[in-house]
């Protein structure tokens, strides 16, 4: 058979077998059980020539409802922010996307550069010493950071608000089940982490505390108070940070974070239905030695240029195998990529304004939902989600907005069985006034 | 700063430039210090670039003409199939309806995507012989844990919780060791024999009661086929153990072979390797796992089912081993390999495999006389030379892989898999042409004779890089892993 990505010809395969001297491929199979060889064909769709396949892909994709047709008011830890057009352009580049690892310096330079380059920003943002060159995801960085605590600390035990992102908690009870971890959730208290409870549940044995930042309800916590409780029993704080909050609110590492973690999607990655996406990883000099995942360094060649290795491998699953920490290999190194280009664009000035409209713009739908007669709960301080009280099912309540042209927010109910009848809406920069108008107005309509 | 040193972007900067177009803020202003809690209102901002747009797209520009990719050039990363990255992928993953839909929509909003994920896993489920696939592990090291953790729980659920040691053979990939540990075994190692399998004798005297597992790449990473497969599934089958496969070599054995007909329980899949994904200068990758019926309980959860004509996620699974990544997998990438299983069709699949033995082959019979080859039966998808006689010229393995720069190449694996001395692990795919392989043969043997006649030039090579070799040992000792605008530029 003939196909586009396969250029040998029957020419060049004759000439091919006659230098291995045989006659035949299936020679080359011979080393298979025949018991075991397969010999019939896959039941498999058949192939589909290019304009097909992207008429008929097209299609599928056209059955979901996305969020360039819709106003989405929906967040949850995966948000539709500014994607600068230029993220694209850079991370199409195939020069880095048909690229694997840089294992070989002298032709990976701009790889190697760049993950530095995105190294330095996650530090700026966080106020930590050290990043790597990115993680699976938030959930997965979050899980990894309490096992590292743990391992750190040769403590077996690490609490986890109940603020954090539910599916991240589940991810970290996953891992921690892996090496014989246990967790426990502190509750929350109106929306933050209850200090009490903390107090009452840390111990000798905790080796961290894990919690969001701002958290899972929109929340901004007081994590310097919560480090200083930690810290004062020998634990660990580890702070999940959404990095564009960071552009207003005081770094983690100003505030006694030991690991700050969290994804880079808010900057310049599509949702595309939850990955990939980009976790970050970033610590303190005193814990670089135990961090996960690929570290790029500078130094310099024989004739003094600078250049970008990768270092620090005798931490990883490579070279130390059975003994390593972590077996992360593969990362999310495009999207750390896409990621850098959406901090660079942003800049110093525009990752500080993206911040303060997020904020703005949420103030102002607090204030739009409580004109109409909504509770808002928890009076604290919001970053780009709030809580808003229904007295409809939130399921009943979004499939209407859907008919009016929004996708609406998370429904609590799904995951704090107390907050039944309440969703939680986000609301980015690209949300606009009338659009938050027309959502209170349906939804007002909808209570009545 | 010497001159030839690459800008960072923190070098460009200028205070005042943007690089930003943000919509114009149509709500009140507000005091942003009366909106935070006391002290978390940010007093320094972040050292962040400073630049215009074609500043930007200048620097990365640079950046990626100082980067060598599959579109560059032939690459023949032995263990990481680095085909052709099909464009129509990329183009796929960027249609707004999969490319803008959020994780946690209602499932009626998101039918479609969750149609394909139904359909790709069919297609991987007849593909790799197994009952059913999860989509959510992130990359075949992520898929490892996840199986592993399945196959823990399937243990304890059997009351068999003493079953702590996974057997790994000596040619496996760091991750299988790694992910064994991660999740809470112990490690054994069996050895390799003299043609470079699995020593059944040294696996015998391995299991016992307390195997939970064996993790198993076939073809290995020398390129060969485990010809006693059936026999070691029934030692590890018999002593009541589990057999897991390493995807990561599928590019072999697709369409020929097929791991549940082989006796593997539990498999995973590297999609950005043998189904375009594509690498990514890393990633993201996507590590599927494929079990038997057996092990399906255990699978992570949510489970994605088809009920009639609609698809669901299913969370009410007791004996899953929870969630192991947020939300469904890199969908954006096993969106990729799924158009690319689409374009290939099952006789497309096959010619695939077909093709990866033959180039390998190929290049094998051509390098052999020049280079030791410790292993000379047919290999598969990728096969392992030994530069122990240029070594003994002075001339060692990572010379040569320096050397193959200077003519454009990006060099092959070299020093794995670890059982073979000064290791050149050469994967060539199917998508190269023969005019490629020739290319890159005849410049393998111009190395070898150069060992010969003329080392230094390879000793000292790479001669054509915008870089040398650079002072790994430096970077390691004193570790410069960020800028910082106080410190004193490096060799003034």
């Amino acid at each position: 058979m003939k196909h586009r990505y396969i250029p040998m010809t029957e020419t060049d395969r004759e000439e091919m077998l006659s230098a291995i001297g045989i006659a035949t491929v299936d020679e080359l199979f011979e080393d298979i059980p025949e018991k075991v060889r397969f010999k019939g064909e896959l039941n498999i769709k058949p192939a589909k020539a290019e304009s097909a396949l992207t008429k008929e892909l097209a299609q599928l994709a056209a059955k979901n409802a996305d969020a360039r047709t819709y106003a989405s008011f929906l967040g949850a830890g995966v948000y539709d922010h500014y994607k600068p057009i230029i993220v694209d352009h850079v991370i199409s580049r195939s020069e880095f996307y048909t690229a694997y690892t840089p294992y070989q310096p002298e032709i990976s330079q701009g790889e190697l550069q760049a993950i530095f380059e995105f190294q330095t920003m996650i530090c700026e943002l966080t106020g930590m010493d050290i990043a790597n060159s990115s993680m699976y995801d938030g959930g997965t960085s979050l899980a990894e950071a309490g096992t590292m605590a743990a391992g750190h600390t040769r403590r077996t035990k690490i609490l986890v608000s109940e603020t954090v992102h539910p599916e991240a908690r589940d991810v970290v009870a996953s891992y921690a089940a892996g090496q014989f971890i246990d967790v426990v959730t502190i509750p929350h208290k109106d929306g933050v982490t209850d200090m009490a409870e903390l107090e009452e549940l840390l111990d000798d044995n905790t080796a961290a505390v894990l919690v969001q930042y701002p958290n899972f309800f929109g929340q901004v916590e007081d994590i310097q108070k919560i480090g200083d409780i930690t810290h004062a029993k020998g634990g660990l704080l580890v702070v999940s940070a959404n990095p564009l909050a960071l552009g207003v609110l005081t770094p983690p590492g100003k505030l006694g974070a030991d690991i700050t973690v969290g994804d880079a999607q808010p900057f310049g990655i599509s949702e595309q239905f939850g990955g990939p996406h980009c976790g970050y990883f970033a610590t303190t000099k005193k814990l670089m030695r135990k961090m996960p995942g690929r570290l790029v360094g500078e130094t310099t060649d024989s004739e003094g240029r600078r250049g970008y290795v990768l270092t620090l491998q005798a931490r990883e699953q490579h070279i130390r195998r059975d003994k390593a920490t972590s077996n992360i290999c593969s990362n999310q190194a495009l999207n750390a990529l896409a990621a850098s280009v959406a901090m660079t664009a942003l800049g110093k000035a525009g990752t500080k304004e993206i911040a303060y409209q997020n904020i703005a713009k949420t103030a102002y739908a607090k204030s739009a939902f409580e004109k109409a007669g909504f509770e808002v709960k928890y009076g604290g301080y919001h970053f780009n989600e709030i809580v808003v009280a229904l007295k409809k099912p939130v399921k009943e309540v979004n499939a209407k907005l859907l008919e009016k042209g929004f996708i609406g927010g998370y429904d609590l109910g799904l995951t704090y069985p107390e907050l039944s009848n309440h969703v939680l809406i986000a609301v980015t920069e690209q949300r606009t006034k009338e659009e938050i108008d027309a959502l209170v107005q349906e939804m007002e309509a909808l209570h009545a | 700063m010497h001159k030839d040193n690459q800008p960072l972007i923190f070098e460009i900067t200028k205070a005042g430039r943007i690089g930003y177009s943000l919509p114009e803020l149509d709500v009140p202003e507000i005091d942003l210090s009366s909106h935070l809690p006391e002290g978390l209102l940010r007093e320094e901002s972040p050292e962040l670039p400073e630049v215009s747009e074609l500043d930007i797209m200048r620097h990365y520009t640079a950046l990626s003409n100082r980067n060598h990719g599959v579109d560059t050039g032939f690459y023949p990363l032995g263990s990481c199939t680095m085909k052709y990255n099909p464009k129509i992928n990329e183009a796929v993953a960027r249609f707004p309806g999969f490319a803008h839909i959020h994780p946690l929509q209602d499932e009626s909003t998101v039918q479609g995507a969750m149609e394909m994920m139904y359909d790709l896993q069919v297609h991987l489920e007849e593909i790799t012989g197994m009952d059913e696939v999860t989509l959510q592990p992130a990359a075949g090291a992520h898929g490892e844990w996840t199986a592993l953790m399945m196959i823990r729980a399937f243990h304890e659920a059997n009351g068999e919780s003493h079953r702590t040691k996974v057997l790994v053979p000596d040619s496996a990939h760091g991750t299988n060791p790694a992910s064994a540990t991660v999740a809470g075994f112990d490690t054994v190692t069996v050895k390799s024999n003299e043609f470079g399998l699995v020593d059944i004798d040294d696996l015998k005297s391995k299991v016992g009661p307390d195997t939970a597992a064996l993790m198993l790449t076939n073809p290995n990473t020398l390129g060969l086929f485990e010809e006693d497969i059936l026999q070691m599934a029934e030692i590890v089958h018999g002593v009541g153990g589990k057999l897991y496969y390493d995807g990561a070599n599928l590019n072999a054995v697709m369409a020929k072979a097929r791991p549940g007909d082989m006796g593997f329980d539990a498999v995973h899949l590297n999609l950005h390797k043998t189904f375009t994904g594509p690498h990514g200068g890393g990633g993201p990758g996507s590590g599927p796992v494929g079990v038997t019926k057996e092990l399906a309980p255990f699978l992570p959860k949510p489970i994605l089912v088809k009920e009639d004509d609609r698809y669901t996620f299913k969370y009410d699974v007791p004996q899953s081993i929870g969630r192991v990544k947020p939300f469904y997998g890199n969908f954006g990438i096993y969106l990729r390999a799924y158009t690319y299983i689409r374009s290939m069709g099952p006789d497309g699949l096959k010619a695939v495999t077909e093709n990866a033995v033959l180039n390998a082959n190929y290049m094998m019979r051509r390098l052999e006389p020049y280079f030791d080859l410790p292993y000379t039966q047919h290999c598969k998808h990728e096969f392992v030379l030994s530069g122990r006689r240029q070594k003994k010229l002075g001339v060692r393995t990572l010379d040569m892989a320096k050397r193959l720069l200077d003519f454009g190449f990006h060099p092959p694996t070299i020093y794995f898999p670890l059982n073979v001395e000064e290791a050149i692990m050469i994967e060539p795919t199917e998508t190269e042409s023969k005019e490629t392989l020739d290319s890159f043969i005849d410049t393998m043997i111009q190395i070898a004779k150069e060992a010969e006649e003329n080392p230094e030039i390879v000793q000292e090579a790479p001669h054509t890089t915008v870089i040398n070799r650079l002072d790994e040992t430096k970077a390691a000792r004193q570790p410069v892993l960020r800028y910082t605008k106080e410190k004193e530029p490096v060799n003034v």
